[in-house]
């Protein structure tokens, strides 16, 4: 809609863009960006306006607000990781993906915040600080939860935005951009856009570069997107999807950008609903959700039924193991040398290296190089990695075999429950939240499958939740094509932000609109 | 000469000793003799009851891969260079950068596979293996430990015997694998400022390391063996193994045992950059274990050094000679599939695929044919071929002069190597450096052949030639007077007198001692300068004897 507004010009991208760049300041409290790049995004801005008065703008992202989690690398931008390893770090090039907006004529407003080096699923263990949920400041929450939780306090605890792409999450939800780019290892994009009532997209594995993304797990990692309804998220894939010489893992395929259609059909699919995803700790609501969106497949006359993934439980540990093994390798470039932290420490060259990691890495980090280095020794190697890997081919055929019966798309939670308050959620360590917090989404990572949070309805605390649909390889249009309908079905409300109201009436206005599809 | 292709070694050493007052006493390293047997026998202790020592002698070997680039990144590769010049984001391992093999790296390792008999794996992957070392940026190498590209070959190689070139035996190493890695960047120390320098230009270049079974038993069948292999990857063109330049690197394995028992411990020798050392620190290795455990001594499971000035291994202070390396399959390459005519998909980009077919065909000759094709086309002793395909450059040089002049090939061998060689080597100058070229030396062998001169004016002229001035033979020749004494009345004269002038030789060769009648040659040579006809003189003398 902002698309078509652009070219109608009924607002400028120079104009859209200020509109942003105060909203980002007015939110500036939810620490969604680590980097705000004014400057560049005006000057991007002022090219793309250039290009609306000659008639010739780039597609339909020209002049479109974007941000970019601060794992992928920006040319001239400072890429941190939220780590005090990369503070500062100046990359020289643009992921694929940047790159890739940049060419289409977005203009990029800043870089989000998250857990140190994407480990994490609350975006509250980075060197700035955690990023809180917008949805702390919504009306909806605070006249559902103050009066009950806290009747002394006068506003009710904020809650955490999820993570690792909190920042990103947090930014499309409070409206400070159109898109915003995460990236999702075990469920990193689709879980803060759960807790922050965003689309979250997680395409297949290879559909889309990972050259410049600061890898977590390399056989996992899948740039994300965020935006604020399922039109958008196909929009970005269609501008991001297809073959990039520099990633050797990405499809030869030639990929066609795709449009959802209008009236999205379900009445023809098969909807899985796997058992296994009826997991300890389900929240009662999110069940009921889960059982409600099933019943309005069966409605719509599609297909519903139960199905098995017997080895989804076996998943979250295998995932732990190979995670941290290639942690452990990916990290260990991070020595003070070529770039990054130096320690002042210069006994030796080893002394350096130990203590340019240990000042440069948080314990969420070391601890997971810890372990990953453990399993990857000689005496563990088969022990752990080997059986790791030959479940996670088991856990991958659990899913071929639903499909391969005539299953058309999975449907789950996406999250245990709504977002815990900041306050809750540090009190269990980040191994144990982030065992629980992936534990429905990291399995897509494990066997490379497209998966996407719809937001679908509000807690009782006014807060949103999410649910997740889990589609084939490669088969992002019938998944987005699901989820749009189910979008348009569920009609999730909008978030009421007063701050953003008080702040900024103008800019609400036009990003009432939400979409720019 | 023993069977061809003997595998593995019958050598034995023994150890010698040097017999004291207070027992056997050590000989000093280096003097020590040793017995060796390159035909494969068994050399049985001596009366002292000493049981002999089988050395074993395992190679790994890394040759840098010849190619524009870098084996996973576009950076050039070059020898000179300023340092840091040359390193892509990838080799400085940028965070998000991501490896792209290159294809000319897998076809000069397929290309080396094939040329060692090896089977090439379709399906081959790649391995991370970790170690912190300030020249390797990432933190790990990416190499092939779990399947590398080519398996199960062979080397056939030959030693003389003796140090006789005319007596070579053929042996065969097997050829373990052959695995595609990254080179490593340098570090340079410097010790008074306590500092240590980086240079990344070497970083991520295209490494095959072929790993050479146990099969050598001395220094010289080692040497041997890389020598070979050398002018195998020189002639594919996949390495340029100029080991000077680092191009080939050679570690060496090294155990001792007893006959028929297992293998002993063994030790890596690292640090070795020319073949002669490679000899050298072998036999040294031999020496030293065989010492220490006739000393009732244990040897270690290390890593030593060969300190090429003191001619001796020392055990390298390496902390790390223990770690584990953690290997990983690296997530961000496919596994790498090969293809052959069969099995080549027919939708497939010919450019994207590499057929192990197609290479196959191209192969050029490697030396074993080159050097069975020179003895067959020019009738040359096989030793002489061993000569000119180890000399860079000479079988062409040799070639080339064959086609431009009458003489025999087996003639010009003679002024090759014993002329051109010699003096070549005397200089320490490179067949490509010879101020002779081919075309002068063959216009100079067209003169003897036409009888225009005599070999021992040749190599007066061919001494002149040496000096480069850019005269050709026939002006030496004719400045110099050299041409051969055409008018038989001259040459007679010249004889006569000779004749007249040594009465005693006369004496001596009517008594019947032939032998003498070529000091009379040599004094008409000398007295001609070389310019005569020495078969004509010879029957001129004897007409004139005779007489």
């Amino acid at each position: 809609q902002v698309s078509a507004a652009l070219r109608e010009g009924q607002i400028t991208p120079t104009e859209l863009c200020q509109r942003c760049l105060s909203l980002i300041k007015s939110t500036k409290f939810l620490n969604a960006y680590i980097t705000v790049t004014e400057e560049t995004a005006l000057k991007q801005a002022e090219e793309s306006e250039k290009r609306f008065r000659r008639g010739q703008p780039l597609g339909v992202l020209d002049g479109i607000p974007v941000a970019v989690k601060d794992n992928f690398n920006t040319a001239g931008i400072e890429t941190t990781c939220a780590s005090n390893m990369l503070k500062g770090y100046i990359s020289p090039y643009n992921a694929t993906v940047v790159q890739k907006l940049l060419d289409q004529g977005a203009v990029l407003v800043g870089k989000t915040n998250l857990d140190e080096f994407a480990m994490g699923s609350g975006s509250t263990d980075g060197v700035f600080g955690p990023v809180r949920n917008p949805w702390s400041y919504s009306r909806q929450y605070k006249e559902k939860s103050a009066p009950k939780s806290h009747p002394e306090d006068k506003e009710p605890e904020w809650v955490i935005a999820g993570g690792s792409s909190g920042g990103s999450a947090a930014a499309v939800s409070s409206f400070t951009c159109f898109a915003a780019l995460g990236s999702d290892t075990g469920g990193s994009t689709r879980n803060p856009a759960a807790h922050c009532g965003v689309v979250g997209l997680k395409p297949t594995y290879g559909l889309i570069s990972r050259h410049g993304l600061i890898p977590l797990v390399n056989s996992m990692d899948v740039p994300g997107i965020l935006t604020r309804c399922v039109d958008d998220a196909a929009l970005v894939l269609g501008s991001l999807a297809g073959h990039d010489p520099k990633d050797s893992t990405t499809i030869q395929d030639k990929f066609k950008p795709f449009e959802l259609p209008n009236l999205p059909d379900v009445s023809k699919l098969s909807i899985g609903i796997p058992k296994e995803y009826h997991a300890p700790g389900l929240s009662s609501e999110i069940l009921a959700l889960w059982s409600k969106a099933a019943d309005l497949f069966k409605s719509a006359g599609a297909k519903v039924i139960e199905v098995s993934l017997p080895h989804t439980r076996y998943s979250i540990v295998c995932y732990h193991v190979l995670c941290t093994a290639e942690v452990a390798s990916n990290m260990a470039r991070f020595d003070g040398l070529e770039y990054g932290h130096r320690s002042a420490t210069n006994d030796s060259t080893e002394s350096m290296y130990a203590a340019t990691r240990r000042e440069g890495f948080n314990d969420v980090v070391r601890a997971r190089i810890l372990s990953g280095n453990y399993f990857l020794l000689k005496q563990n190697y088969e022990h752990y990695f080997v059986k790791a890997q030959k479940v996670r081919r088991l856990i991958a055929q659990d899913f071929g075999k639903v499909f391969g019966s005539g299953v058309d798309v999975l449907l789950t939670p996406t999250t245990l429950s709504h977002a815990a308050a900041y306050a809750e959620f540090i009190k269990e360590d980040n191994r144990t939240r982030s065992a629980q917090d992936d534990i429905l989404t990291q399995a897509a990572n494990m066997a490379g499958l497209p998966a996407i949070n719809v937001p679908a309805a509000l807690s009782e605390r006014g807060l949103p939740v999410g649910l997740q649909f889990i589609g084939r390889p490669f088969q992002e249009k019938q998944l987005l094509t699901v989820a749009k309908w189910f979008e348009k079905e569920v009609k999730f409300p909008m978030i009421q932000l007063e701050e953003v109201k008080r702040h900024d009436h103008g800019a609400f206005q036009h990003q009432k609109s939400a979409s720019f599809s | 000469m023993a069977a061809a292709a003997s595998r593995g070694c019958g050598g034995v050493w023994r150890f010698a000793w040097q017999r004291g007052a207070r027992g056997p006493v050590p000989a000093p390293r280096g003097q020590r003799a040793v017995a060796f047997n390159a035909r494969g026998g068994v050399v049985q202790p001596e009366k002292c009851g000493l049981a002999p020592w089988v050395p074993v002698v395992g190679l790994e070997i890394h040759a840098q891969i010849s190619s524009n680039s870098k084996l996973f990144s576009g950076s050039q590769v070059q020898f000179v260079a300023p340092p840091n010049s040359l390193v892509s984001f990838f080799d400085a391992s940028l965070p998000g950068t991501l490896p792209v093999l290159n294809r000319r790296c897998v076809e000069a390792a397929v290309m080396t596979g094939l040329a060692l008999n090896c089977s090439v794996n379709k399906k081959s992957l790649f391995d991370r293996k970790h170690y912190f070392y300030a020249d390797l940026p990432a933190g790990y190498q990416i190499t092939q430990q779990r399947v590398p590209i080519a398996v199960n070959g062979s080397l056939s190689y030959s030693v003389c015997i003796d140090n006789k070139m005319s007596q070579m035996v053929t042996k065969t190493v097997r050829i373990k694998q052959i695995q595609l890695e990254q080179d490593s960047g340098k570090s340079l120390h410097d010790d008074t400022r306590s500092q240590t320098l980086i240079d990344l230009n070497r970083a991520g270049v295209g490494l095959m390391e072929v790993v050479m079974e146990p099969d050598m038993c001395c220094g010289e069948e080692a040497a041997a063996a890389v020598r070979e292999l050398q002018l195998i990857l020189q002639t594919l063109g996949s390495s340029q193994a100029v080991m000077a330049e680092g191009q080939l690197r050679v570690d060496a394995n090294v155990s001792v045992h007893h006959p028929g028992e297992p293998y002993g411990v063994r030790t890596e020798v690292k640090n070795i950059n020319s073949l002669r050392f490679l000899a050298k620190a072998v036999d040294y290795e031999i020496q030293r274990q065989i010492e220490e455990l006739e000393n009732g001594g244990t040897i270690l499971n290390e890593t030593r050094a060969f300190d090429s000035k003191l001619g001796c291994t020392v055990p390298m202070r390496d902390k790390e000679a223990k770690q584990d390396y953690r290997f990983m399959p690296e997530p961000n390459l496919p596994p790498l599939i090969l293809y052959d005519t069969k099995s080549l998909p027919a939708n497939m980009n010919h450019q994207q695929v590499v057929n192990i077919d197609w290479i196959h065909e191209r192969l050029p000759d490697l030396p074993s044919v080159k050097r069975a094709k020179l003895v067959e086309q020019y009738g040359i002793l096989p030793e002489h071929s061993f000569t000119l395909l180890n000399e860079d450059g000479l079988t062409e040089f040799f070639e080339n002069v064959v086609t431009q002049t009458q003489m025999k090939p087996k003639k010009v061998i003679g002024w090759i190597l014993k002329d051109l060689l010699s003096y070549l080597k005397q200089h320490s100058l490179t067949v490509k450096e010879s101020p002779v070229s081919s075309f002068l030396l063959a216009d100079l062998l067209n003169l003897i052949e036409k009888k225009e001169i005599s070999s021992t004016a040749a190599k007066q002229v061919l001494s002149e030639l040496w000096k480069g001035e850019g005269k050709t033979p026939l002006d030496i020749v004719k400045e110099k007077k050299l041409e051969l004494i055409q008018d038989q009345k001259e040459l007679e004269e010249i004889c006569q007198a000779v004749i007249d002038g040594q009465e005693n030789e006369v004496m001596a060769i009517k008594a019947g001692n032939r032998k003498v009648l070529n000091k009379l040659i040599g004094l008409v040579q000398r007295e001609t300068q070389g310019r005569a006809n020495p078969v004509l003189v010879k029957q001129l003398l004897e007409k004139k004897l005779s007489e």
